[in-house]
């Protein structure tokens, strides 16, 4: 229509000055520009009071010293001196996430993909089974906790009562220094491994033309080497997504170790997420705390950057050149 | 399965009832594989259930037991009794439907912005909506923290909804705005030279077809909000202001009642806190399990 009106009008008049603002081509469409900004002006108003604005917020935080009750001192970069060579819990604190997200990640994407080949065998009632796995991802990080930690007790717990009948001793699980991770480790894969990551693997399976397979088995393949050569390329992209998502939310992984162990025992379990969460909000230290959740967001964008750029090699995109 | 059938016609006979044969056996272990797989991960839940309805010595019976003698269902009840568990529930909804409708709103709007407008800026928008998602939350924690405070938003709910007024987050903008694009043109176009504004197109002809998308987006939000644990956790801080999540957990570290063990109410308490999930899902699951899916692919 808009078109239209412009063949028509050869001598147009000179566009006003809000229609170029606004990127419009013609007066028609400035009005079009306009209404476009308008519906998404809460969202814009959105990106500034809570995104942008906290942003340059937190860092300006992050170099000072502050205190909600006497403001801010200006200290320079002494927050993230003090973060790198006075806090004993920095580092251990920094190792420890990694240790968690390094066994989680790799454990729950392989798992995952197991679950979903599973499904994808076309067996009678996979939709219940799908429902089945996915019961533990619908369960709300708290309940989670609060659920295993009791399953898990060294004595009232079920699970220790049975390995005590079969004449072992308890086992201490959340309670000792040196199980408490591995244990949250089976805690994490139990919840999620059949959750969103095998829904994503398993519409990624379901998406693998069967041409591909076909001509496969015309020349004699194994099916460990269609696994291989047809299935794991097909899906990359699902893989790289789940692993992207995967490494966030594992180096992110607070409420469970909040809430079951508090960080303990003896800090064993004191993940960064935790050590963030204490510095600010239970010793009101801000400014130590935004330059913690500074550095600890660098580290997140940097993973990122590196999956997505290493990703060139080994992910394939179909219908992409 | 024409690639087997394809198969049977140029092997022969004895050939192909071996391989039949072998194809039964691998079915029958396959499904074993499965079932014991979905006792691992529901078992955990039946056993919650069992041990929720269990008298407080059957609890702890040495060795355990499957299931309890005789229900106590009146469990149930005590868990209102000895904690303010029902103002929780209450205070859970409230934050639960102000903010998923709040999301579903105001993604609309804003992913039909970026779907059907043409202005400048636009595509940056985009961009900036999808760096959005990678920040991690942590960094705009704190001088939200102390925005709220300002405002005097802290022990209220409000931090826990009105944001999500502006824009409903990333992730529920972008898929609006990718569900809007696979819809014709020629829709608006027609509504257009029927005289309706672009609001009217959008409440009449764009969102009855959108249902589909606005069903994954309030189901995935109710979900988030309904066991979101840390923001609740820094912004609540009286018992009554509390929402099920963090009421959960306070209950499990300061027992309301004087009994010693009380393992039989937390289980009754994680049930009823898990069970606006299970419902949801199960009623949603279509949408759910598809807007999931949509995501991996899309990412």
């Amino acid at each position: 229509m808009d078109l239209a009106i412009e063949k028509t009008s050869p001598a147009r008049k000179p566009l006003s000055l809000l229609a170029r603002i606004v990127g419009a081509e013609s007066e028609l469409k400035k009005k079009d520009a306009l209404e476009g900004y308008l519906f998404a002006l809460p969202w814009i108003i959105g990106l500034i009071v809570f995104v942008a604005g906290p942003i340059i917020a937190s860092i300006y935080l992050s170099l000072n010293d502050y205190s909600v009750l006497s403001g801010a001192t200006w200290v320079g970069l002494k927050n993230y001196q003090r973060a790198f060579f006075e806090d004993p819990l920095f580092w251990p604190s920094l190792g420890r996430t990694f240790y968690y997200a390094g066994a989680v990640v790799p454990i729950s994407l392989v798992g995952s993909l197991l679950l979903a080949s599973l499904l994808n065998q076309q067996l009678r009632g996979t939709n219940i089974f799908r429902s089945l796995f996915f019961l533990p991802h619908l369960t709300p990080t708290v309940a989670l906790a609060v659920l295993w930690s009791w399953l898990l007790h060294p004595h009232l717990g079920p699970v220790n009562m049975v390995i005590q009948t079969l004449g072992m001793e308890p086992y201490p699980f959340l309670t000792s220094r040196s199980t408490v991770i591995p244990s949250m480790i089976m805690i994490s894969t139990w919840s999620s491994v059949g959750g969103n990551n095998m829904l994503i693997f398993l519409a990624g399976l379901q998406g693998v033309p069967t041409e591909l397979y076909e001509a496969a088995d015309m020349d004699g393949a194994s099916s460990v080497r269609k696994f291989f050569s047809i299935t794991l390329p097909m899906i990359s992209p699902s893989i790289l997504f789940n692993l992207v998502m995967g490494v966030i939310n594992a180096l992110k992984v607070f409420g469970l170790a909040y809430v079951a162990t508090n960080g303990g025992p003896n800090y064993g379990s004191w993940f960064f997420a935790l050590h963030i969460y204490n510095q600010a909000f239970a010793y009101f230290r801000l400014g130590y705390g935004s330059a913690l959740a500074w550095f600890f967001a660098v580290i997140l964008i940097v993973f990122t950057l590196i999956q997505l750029k290493l990703s060139d090699r080994w992910v394939f995109y179909a219908g992409a050149n | 399965m024409a690639a087997i059938q394809s198969v049977h016609s140029v092997v022969p006979a004895d050939k192909a009832h071996s391989y039949r044969a072998s194809q039964r056996l691998t079915r029958t272990l396959l499904y074993v594989l499965v079932c014991i797989l979905a006792i691992i991960f529901a078992f955990p839940f039946f056993y919650t259930i069992s041990s929720s309805l269990k008298g407080q010595w059957e609890v702890l019976l040495f060795p355990p037991t499957m299931l309890p003698e005789v229900p106590q269902w009146q469990n149930y009840v005590r868990v209102f009794q000895v904690t303010p568990f029902g103002t929780w529930l209450l205070n859970t909804i409230n934050v639960v439907v102000l903010s998923t409708s709040g999301a579903v709103i105001s993604s609309t709007l804003v992913g039909y912005s970026l779907a059907r407008f043409k202005y400048r800026g636009r595509d940056l928008l985009l961009m900036v909506a999808l760096a959005t998602m990678m920040l991690p939350g942590q960094v705009t924690l704190i001088p939200q923290f102390l925005l709220f405070n300002k405002l005097g938003w802290i022990n209220t709910i409000r931090p826990l909804w009105i944001p999500s007024w502006f824009g409903g987050g990333a992730f529920n903008i972008f898929l609006m705005r990718q569900f809007m694009m696979t819809l014709p043109m020629e829709l608006d176009e027609a509504a257009a030279i029927d005289g309706a504004s672009r609001l009217r197109t959008l409440l009449t002809i764009l969102v009855p077809l959108c249902k589909p998308a606005i069903a994954t987006m309030a189901v995935i939000s109710f979900m988030g909000n309904w066991s979101d644990f840390m923001s609740p956790l820094i912004y609540l801080n009286s018992q009554d202001k509390f929402t099920v999540a963090v009421g959960l957990n306070y209950f499990k570290a300061v027992p309301a009642s004087t009994e010693e063990q009380f393992y039989h109410y937390l289980m009754a308490a994680c049930v009823i806190s898990l069970a606006p999930c299970l419902i949801m899902f199960f009623s949603a699951q279509r949408y759910f399990v598809r807007g999931i899916a949509m995501t991996g692919l899309k990412g």
